[in-house]
């Protein structure tokens, strides 16, 4: 399978000082790095696609690291994340699927050690469709404060023969985070979980 | 400051490829947003003066972010915009008073140079809607490989109390431009149109 041929990159940084509340001493920033790349599998069922999660592999990571620059380029403070795609309309949801593993290992590749499990979404869509990205924190799943999501999307993408890949990351909690639960000081950090 | 900014965005675009044909070097476009405290929501307000000093901050802050965002010196700017939409309790004026009186001089002073006029647009509107940037030439409105455009949404803003305000600037013109006109090799960059 040949590597994927991208036609456009979008990246969103957005920096959050307050939503109603008191002003952040530190503004989380919430960035994600969109990828619109050709669906080589557009107009056909085919049976075997599963190799080009490998083809995926190097993409994931020039995005992962591509958005840690655009947060600040500190690995380190990076504390959740999230990925998703969306497959245009002569592709098939399967399709998007194949962006868990790439799209994962990425991160976590870029990111060192990250333990929880990287949550995810996909739909097939049409240009300007929109997609919540879930996010959690990337050491411990339940961490409360760290549940959220970033609305991404591409204007004129996905095209019927294309897929947006997408990975986000951000630096901190929700910005006004205040329901309990586990905390980011108190996790364990070995399961992913907890 | 007198802008009380509860968020800011910015967004690179970056295009490779356009059917198939590869784009060399990329395309890029930058916008910057600023989500902001509408001080005139909900009453009538006969004097928009507030707004004009907010304008003319936003007008270097945004325009300084969209620079750094692109990664070049301000010389190397070819292009740029400038939009607000207003949160449902406030006025197209409002919109106004921030966009045309004082944005353009720190605008232009963050790109360096800028003969032309900016090219605006503003709606009212709320959460999750498109704003769409107009684009032209920073030295000659009439270069016309330059007249573009750029989307931008921020699925949480404007609140009806608040004013979203957004800034553009490229390194180039539209990807594979081939319908004439002046080019951006050939403006004297005198009059602000060729």
């Amino acid at each position: 399978m040949p590597e994927p041929k991208v036609r456009k990159f979008l990246t969103v940084v957005e920096e959050i000082l307050h939503e109603g509340g008191p002003v952040a001493d530190k503004p989380l920033k919430r960035g994600a790095i969109l990828a619109v790349i050709e669906n080589p599998f557009a107009g056909h069922y085919h049976e075997d696609i599963s190799g080009f999660m490998k083809d995926l592999e190097p993409l994931g990571l020039e995005m992962a690291n591509l958005l840690i620059a655009a947060l600040g380029g500190n690995k380190a403070d990076i504390q959740g994340y999230g990925k998703g795609a969306i497959v245009g309309q002569a592709g098939e949801l399967e399709h998007g699927a194949l962006w868990h593993v790439p799209g994962g290992y990425a991160m976590r590749d870029a990111l060192g050690d990250a333990k929880a499990i990287v949550p995810s979404t996909k739909k097939v869509g049409g240009p300007g469709t929109r997609l919540d990205v879930p996010v959690t924190h990337i050491n411990a799943s339940y961490v409360r404060s760290h549940f959220d999501a970033m609305e991404v999307g591409v204007p004129d993408a996905p095209r019927s023969h294309e897929l947006v890949v997408a990975l986000v990351m951000t630096t901190g909690s929700r910005i006004h985070a205040r329901v309990g639960g586990l905390s980011a000081d108190a996790i364990k950090g070995e399961d992913g979980l907890r | 400051m007198k802008a009380e900014i509860r968020k800011l965005a910015v967004f690179v675009e970056e295009v490779h490829s356009e059917m198939g044909r590869k784009v060399d070097p990329p395309t890029r476009k930058a916008a910057a947003v600023a989500v902001i405290r509408n001080p005139y929501a909900g009453r009538y307000v006969e004097d928009l003066s507030e707004l004009m000093e907010i304008g003319a901050e936003l007008g270097g802050l945004l325009g300084a972010r969209c620079v750094a965002a692109l990664g070049v010196t301000p010389d190397k700017t070819e292009s740029y915009g400038k939009a607000a939409m207003v949160g449902e309790d406030g006025e197209l004026e409002h919109a106004a008073a921030i966009l045309h009186p004082s944005m353009g001089k720190p605008l232009r002073e963050a790109v360096e140079q800028g003969a032309a006029l900016v090219p605006s647009s503003k709606r009212r509107g709320g959460p999750g809607q498109m704003l769409d940037i107009p684009l032209g030439h920073k030295d000659a409105a009439y270069v016309r490989s330059h007249f573009d455009a750029m989307d931008v949404w921020l699925n949480d803003s404007p609140r009806a109390g608040e004013i979203m305000v957004a800034v553009a600037v490229t390194t180039s013109g539209r990807p594979l431009a081939r319908v004439g006109g002046l080019k951006a090799n050939d403006v004297e960059g005198k009059d602000g149109l060729r």
